[in-house]
């Protein structure tokens, strides 16, 4: 089986569903003869031609707008947003058209776009190639949010992405793109959404988490078994809808709870998942369910690693659970 | 013609009749087929009719909004210059354009109370409509959303091999946002079969056309993207039908896209929420009544022998009996059902939503304080 980082394994997933489904239409900024600022759209301007990977003229406005023409009009377009930060000039085509065309028009118009964007920080990014939106999108209705954490899951939830016919955004963690590899299949495979995946059992305290956060989550669950603290590490994968069973089964088990991710704190993914299982498991939790998160101030250029939740703070959190 | 520009706008302006319905000195009309001019006046005086009565609707209560087009007829009418399988993407005042394309006035009425039957199931505000099987894209109300939508429709009709092409309108106020301009520069780069339909009515709400840009006109934008921009008058319906046509025949061609500014004012308020006696002269809409493109047009037909009072008579006559059976008929009609609410959010219920749908079934229902 070969080895692929993740940039690789997104970029199999394109050219085995370009392949597949010729209604299938990549656009973008640079990712025609470039392949994409991160080379993920590598090859495919060869493979498919200019017609099918389009290099569009730089607004992202434009870009998610014409993919939403393309879908109604029945292709299955997969745009590519360069940065997340660079999302906001396409927000209104996202949150106010692509999240809503299936329910306004009483369900004339499915408008299957996925679009697909590297976010996050740990990349010298500064303000504006370091943020992570996702809470954003997740409080829209209508839209899916799917953030992978390791090539594996990248190829076949982004497969699974393109053969659904909802509007979703699929995040990639750009910080561990080419630092995850692992053994990835060839040729197809889907991984199911709304499914999380179990990274690591354990029965004393459960870390929730996604996309690169997964990684150090896993750090931290090694720190803790040697200081004898047994973790379980859960990998969301899917956002929205999320996982909430398999969340509610492992804090039913440990009582115990940290949820992490980059994005600021405050009304970030975290406090919904904390909100879910209290409303369903407040009995079985030994202790408050601790969030280890991005602060609620502009992401840093130079200090991003202060900024950056680490296996440490979460450590610390697991500590505060178990010490309640 | 002047417009609110000011007064001398010298940038060529195209029309075939002149105020009164003559054809001007040396123009040629396009050719049409009489029973198509006869069934053209038909579908203006319907849209008026129907304007009429569901502002009236609006005033007694009966719907939460409406948006007349009075003195903008016309500009609906460009389509027809397109075949069944193109594709119009609307703003929220091209009525005749969905009559035309045969939308029925019975959905439409049932739309404007957001009933049992409404085809979007009481989802939308009224006038925005959507009908998929006559390729006409549901309306929103963000201004300008659809025009790149547009480009993107022309884009996969062009990686088709069709020669289908995308038509799509907004107003001159709608030429300030961000999405004309990137839909504009995309399509030119593309050379997308797509009709770019500007109807400059001169207010975009209280913002007169003069505050809205510098530019001489709105069609003049057409050269910063690389295509033709084509002044005309939106008044005069064959102008609106002969500059439409040489448009999508460029498209269909392969030669791309135009932009169309058809210049015609509002004669009413942007809305029924609208008061426009607080912001403009009185005086002014009353100028333009003078070019009212029903009487232009029926001057026409009328010197062609299309057109008696007694043919306009009995087109009224049937519209209003047609628009009264709607209303009629939305006396006995009930909202929505409640458990189709969270349907086709996304094509099938998450566990969320179904669990929210359970928590809103099991609460008593509430009684909407609005008529329907």
């Amino acid at each position: 089986m070969p080895t692929m980082n993740i940039i690789q394994a997104v970029n199999d997933a394109l050219s085995i569903e370009m392949r597949r489904e010729p209604k299938m239409v990549l656009l973008g900024e640079d990712i025609g003869k470039f392949g994409g600022v991160f080379r993920a759209t590598s090859g495919l301007f060869e493979e498919f031609g200019g017609d099918r990977v389009i290099d569009t003229p730089l607004a992202e406005g434009g870009i998610i707008g014409a993919a939403i023409g393309m879908a109604l009009y029945g292709l299955r377009p997969v745009p590519e947003i360069q940065f997340a930060d660079f999302i906001f000039p396409a927000f209104d085509q996202i949150v106010n058209e692509l999240a809503k065309f299936r329910y306004r028009s009483g369900g004339q118009y499915p408008c299957p776009v996925v679009i697909r964007t590297p976010y996050g920080g740990g990349i010298r990014g500064g303000h504006y190639h370091s943020q992570s939106p996702e809470a954003l999108f997740i409080h829209t209705p209508g839209l899916k949010v799917v953030i992978p954490s390791n090539p594996y899951d990248a190829k076949g939830l982004l497969l699974s992405a393109m053969r659904q016919n909802d509007p979703l955004l699929f995040m990639e963690p750009k910080r561990i793109y080419r630092a995850s590899r692992g053994e990835v299949p060839e040729g197809d495979y889907t991984v199911p959404l709304g499914k999380a995946k179990l990274v690591r059992e354990g029965d004393q305290v459960t870390l929730i988490g996604y996309g690169s956060m997964v990684p150090i989550l896993e750090e931290a669950a090694e720190k803790a078994a040697a200081d004898g603290i047994s973790v379980e590490v859960i990998d969301l994968r899917t956002l929205l809808p999320f996982d909430l069973e398999t969340l509610i089964t492992s804090i039913k088990k440990t009582g115990r709870g940290v949820v992490v991710h980059e994005a600021p704190k405050t009304a970030g993914f975290g406090a919904e998942l904390v909100a879910s299982i209290c409303e369903r498991a407040m009995q079985y939790l030994e202790a408050p369910i601790q969030r280890v998160c991005g602060f609620d101030i502009p992401f840093p250029y130079t200090l991003e690693h202060e900024y950056m939740p680490n296996s440490d703070r979460i450590l610390s959190a697991v500590h505060t659970t178990l010490e309640w | 013609m002047t417009d609110r520009s000011g007064a001398a706008n010298t940038e060529p302006l195209v029309q075939i009749l002149d105020d009164d319905g003559v054809l001007l000195e040396g123009v040629e009309a396009p050719n049409l087929p009489d029973a198509d001019l006869v069934a053209l006046f038909d579908t203006m005086v319907l849209t008026r009719a129907m304007d009429d009565r569901m502002m009236r609707l609006q005033r007694q209560g009966r719907l939460g909004f409406y948006m007349k087009s009075l003195g903008e007829e016309a500009t609906h009418l460009a389509v027809y210059a397109l075949r069944e399988d193109d594709w119009v993407l609307p703003s929220y005042r091209e009525q005749g354009a969905w009559f035309w394309r045969g939308y029925k006035v019975s959905t439409f009425v049932d739309q404007m109370h957001g009933n049992e039957r409404d085809p979007i199931k009481g989802r939308q505000m009224p006038v925005h409509h959507s009908a998929a099987e006559l390729n006409m894209v549901s309306i929103s109300s963000p201004v300008g959303t659809q025009i790149p939508q547009a480009v993107g429709i022309a884009m996969a009709m062009q990686l088709a091999k069709t020669d289908r092409v995308a038509l799509t309108y907004f107003g001159e106020g709608t030429s300030s946002s961000g999405d004309f301009h990137v839909a504009m520069n995309l399509a030119g780069v593309r050379k997308a079969p797509v009709i770019f339909f500007c109807r400059n009515n001169g207010w975009a709400i209280s913002v007169p056309r003069s505050k809205q840009s510098a530019g001489a006109s709105f069609a003049s934008r057409a050269a910063g993207y690389g295509m033709p921009g084509v002044r005309v008058d939106g008044n005069d319906l064959l102008a609106i039908i002969q500059v439409t046509r040489e448009a999508v025949a460029r498209a269909r061609r392969g030669d791309g896209p135009t932009l169309i500014e058809a210049v015609t004012y509002r004669i009413e308020g942007h809305s029924s929420s609208d008061d426009p006696s607080v912001y403009r002269d009185a005086a002014e809409p009353e100028a333009w009544k003078k070019r009212d493109p029903l009487d232009r047009f029926r001057n026409y037909l009328t010197q062609k022998g299309l057109m008696t009072p007694g043919l306009e008579a009995q087109m009224e006559t049937k519209h209003h009996d047609a628009i009264t059976a709607a209303i009629a008929a939305c006396d006995h009609t009930a909202a929505p059902p409640v458990e189709d609410l969270f349907d086709e959010v996304f094509e099938q219920l998450p566990w969320h939503l179904v669990e929210q749908r359970a928590q809103l079934l099991a609460y008593p229902r509430v009684r909407s304080p609005h008529k329907h």
